[in-house]
């Protein structure tokens, strides 16, 4: 059975579900799709049903907000799916509770958000190693720490984020390792004071590790993680501006768990998947979809908003979706030019005073190319098929020319994660020891499921007969 | 300033078949330059299910896959590279009385051509491989069977290329080809390119390539549908296909299991294999999951969709182009990546002078019907 519908939404984070209302409130017959069980997506996520916790902050309560207002809409909620399919103009293919489902509507918004980055380092496949947004939704959504005793490195916001909330549920930092330097943050102080609210968070967060008293290291970036079986220490030493490893004294710090991130990549599966224009923007993360400034892509109704067409952050997304929304609903009919006009310019508006805040946030999270170039020879940068530096290098030498190439040539990007995790910094090596551009060096091929997939529950039961054979071959 | 050279040989089109047909043409001493609009074997060549096997062979082709079968299995010492080739045995499985009859004739003819296949019970076919399902009634037996690993092709081919001394040109595309005194211009954006003899091997493409010589055959595009498990423990160790020949199945040393079959995707010429019909894909694991019943603990990592050319009768267009000296056509192979290095082989020995021991596919045939 197909449920049609005006408007498909994927992702319901504050970009998928601002779209999603902006729709609906128009008119639109809104179908919203999302794995976890509740809207709210990485940044905003709810609470796993039947946990209590005390939750404060801006983030809780925005997404508390934005759960009401969809919870009172007329938005039709499909949360706790896997989206595995995206084709035609539009249809999505999932497997639910139920088992598989597929959506059918005219027009299609992507709204999949961003994917962690860490640029490797010996160690970094050692259990008890966590991205810090993986850290993140341990203590937001399951109140779970990352371990007794931990070490949080990386750069950007989440650094802090991370640590105060490991603080505030009991745990103990025991260093915080940021690659940027005291004077990054110095100059970054006035984008961020454009937004005084989200700035105070940032300072309550120092506040609480300023009063653990936790070691701070500024300018200094993870040497490797160390251990036999899993994570025992971390030795971590300076690190230019560029982010590439200066001499220095370096430290090593026992710990039972890591959580590093070095930003966001945005994910932009579904663009990518349909064929949408693509252009690499740095700062923004990575290959984001070619949008007008309503969200939409080069594909006719095709939309697209949020993290996952460069990094934001939540509120700007919020922004982006409602933009999207109300293009879709525009373009379908529903808003005249007028109404759409009304409703789209103070958005625009809002867009346009977040962005000093939002390219603050994207520059502290961008890919530093100094600190990929001093990656190891031997160290792995594909964990799922276990490709090392060395054997992306020998790819190029050998005529590997593209990310895609590449792959063929050493199996990088071919495992579960199909390189949501490597393909950045794999990306880069590649331009680096070609001596060319991103551009040059392309994205990897997007292509179906957008998360693996059981067989079982997307095959479901059937008889021999029911499968539809086409005729045989010719002899 | 150095004159640009004229090569002996210009091959445009860098699969499995113009690579091949370039490496023999400049180890028999031909200076040889191969052009492909992107690099090596990165279509049809890089992206099929890697299958070496005779029980979905066309009967006209069986010398050709057995011969060619010989030559991937050996790809170290000829190629020298590896294409991760492992040679096994491969079933094809009846499971209705409909598919059995299916099965016998099919089979039948194919070993008339000289396919070592035998019809074996399903008790036996079960000895072969314990992994297929017990609601087999009888199965196809090949011992002439096995996969490469098709993403390597290219990695192999390019380093062969480049040590026999062929002039490898990737991401060099061709937007047409102009008859000289002495040869054919072919045309870039990079300059042109000069050659006294051509071959087109661009597989779906060769139909555009032909109209450069004014010449029009009509070549179809199949989109097939393909995809591939995350790694799982080992279900099976046969090549499993089904009497249809809507299935192909391995699993490969490293784990992920291979789903092929030539189930139809969305795409064309223009634009590639762009999009995946959910039923049909859904239908092909179906039946993966059918004839090998631990498969459905597995989880689909990636699908994708390759195009395959066909001609009017779904046999290969092998041979000289019919009124233009020194040009040549190759490819449109059924199974390309089984036979296809035979049959450039054998064009490389008409090219080449020699006599070929197995015969080519001239396009005369086809050219009959062609408007005028």
């Amino acid at each position: 059975m197909i449920r049609p519908a005006d408007c498909l939404v994927l992702g319901a984070g504050p970009a998928g579900t601002e779209a999603a209302l902006a729709a609906a409130e128009a008119g639109l017959d809104v179908v919203l799709i999302d794995e976890q069980a509740d809207a709210g997506g990485q940044g905003w996520r709810a609470p796993l049903s039947g946990l209590t916790m005390p939750r404060k902050g801006a983030d809780a309560e925005a997404g508390d907000g934005l759960r009401a207002r969809l919870a009172a809409s007329g938005v039709d909620r499909r949360l706790g799916r896997r989206v595995w399919s995206v084709g035609g103009a539009f249809r999505l293919d999932a497997v639910g509770p139920d088992g598989a489902e597929a959506y059918e509507a005219p027009r299609l918004v992507a709204a999949t958000g961003a994917h962690e980055r860490v640029v490797p380092f010996p160690g970094w496949t050692l259990p008890g190693v966590i991205g810090l947004a993986g850290a993140t939704v341990l203590l937001k959504a399951q109140a779970v720490l990352p371990g007794r005793r931990v070490v949080v490195a990386g750069a950007g916001p989440l650094l802090f984020a991370v640590a105060a909330g490991i603080i505030a549920k009991g745990g103990e930092v025991a260093a915080i390792v940021d690659m940027d330097g005291r004077l990054a943050w110095a100059r970054r102080l006035p984008g961020l004071a454009r937004r005084l609210d989200l700035l105070k968070e940032g300072l309550g967060w120092t506040w609480s590790i300023l009063g653990a008293r936790v070691p701070f290291l500024a300018g200094h970036g993870v040497r490797c993680a160390a251990g036999r079986s899993e994570v025992e220490a971390v030795i971590v030493g300076p690190v230019d501006a560029d982010g590439a490893p200066i001499a220095g004294p370096e430290r090593r710090f026992a710990c039972d768990a890591l959580a590093v991130g070095h930003g966001l990549v945005p994910g932009g599966e579904v663009p990518k998947i349909l064929r949408a224009a693509h252009l690499y923007d740095r700062l923004r993360g990575g290959f984001i979809p070619e949008l007008d400034p309503y969200g939409r892509t080069t594909i006719e109704n095709l939309y697209a908003c949020g993290d996952g067409t460069g990094i934001r952050g939540a509120r700007p997304s919020a922004v982006a979706g409602r933009l999207a929304g109300l293009a879709a609903a525009h373009d379908a009919g529903r808003l005249d030019a007028t109404a759409f006009t009304a409703l789209a310019e103070p958005t625009l508006q809002a867009l346009a005073d977040y962005r000093p805040f939002a390219d603050t946030v994207a520059g502290a999270m961008a890919l530093k190319p100094a600190q990929v170039a001093a990656i190891t020879p031997a160290t792995v940068v594909c964990r799922c098929e276990d490709v090392s530096r060395a054997e992306i290098d020998a790819a190029v030498d050998a005529g590997a020319g593209d990310i895609n190439q590449m792959k063929h040539f050493t199996r990088c990007g071919m495992g579960p994660c199909q390189g949501r995790m490597c393909g950045d910094v794999a990306a880069e090596l590649v331009a680096q020891r070609r001596g060319v551009t991103r551009e040059t060096v392309g994205y990897w091929t997007q292509r179906v499921p957008l998360r693996p997939v059981p067989f079982d529950t997307m095959i479901g039961s059937f008889d021999y007969a029911d499968i539809p054979i086409p005729p045989p071959a010719p002899l | 300033m150095s004159q640009a050279p004229i090569y002996d040989l210009g091959v445009i089109g860098g699969g499995v078949v113009g690579s091949t047909l370039a490496l023999l043409a400049q180890r028999g001493g031909l200076s040889t330059a191969l052009l492909d609009r992107g690099p090596l074997c990165r279509e049809a060549s890089g992206v099929n299910a890697g299958t070496l096997t005779l029980q979905m062979t066309r009967v006209a082709l069986i010398p050709h896959a057995m011969r060619a079968h010989a030559m991937w299995a050996s790809a170290r010492d000829w190629l020298g590279h590896d294409v991760g080739v492992v040679v096994c045995d491969g079933l094809s499985l009846a499971f209705t009385e409909r598919e059995a009859a299916l099965l016998e004739e099919r089979a039948g003819k194919r070993r008339a051509a000289g396919a070592p296949i035998t019809i074996i019970s399903r008790d036996e076919a079960l000895r072969v491989e314990p992994g297929i399902s017990d609601r087999t009634l009888m199965a196809g037996h090949c011992v002439v069977d096995g996969y490469a690993n098709a993403y390597l092709t290219g990695q192999a081919f390019r380093a062969a290329l480049v040590d026999a001394g062929v002039a490898v040109m990737e991401n060099r595309g061709v937007s047409g080809l102009d008859r000289t005194d002495n040869g054919f211009v072919a045309r870039t954006a990079q300059g042109p390119v000069s050659f006294r003899r051509v071959v087109l091997a661009g597989g779906v493409w060769i139909e555009p390539m032909m109209a450069w010589l004014g010449v029009h055959l009509p070549i179809k595009v199949l989109v097939n549908q393909l995809s591939v498990t995350e790694r799982i423990r080992p279900v099976m160790r046969t090549v499993v296909g089904i009497a249809s020949g809507l299935l192909s199945l391995k699993q490969y040393p490293h784990g992920t299991v291979v789903i092929g079959g030539g189930w139809q995707g969305i795409g064309d010429r223009e634009r590639g294999g762009v999009e995946l019909v959910p039923e049909r894909l859904v239908g092909n694991i179906r039946l993966a999951c059918h004839a090998i019943p631990e498969l459905a603990g597995a989880r689909l990592a990636r699908a994708w969709a390759g195009l395959e050319a066909e001609t009017a009768d779904a046999l290969p267009a092998a041979g000289p182009i019919p009124g233009i000296p020194d040009a040549y056509v190759c490819g449109s192979i059924h199974s390309g990546y089984t036979s296809g290095p035979s049959i450039a082989r054998s064009l490389a020995d008409v090219i080449l002078g020699r006599e070929p021991d197995l015969p080519l596919f001239p396009i005369d045939r086809l050219m009959k019907a062609a408007p005028p």
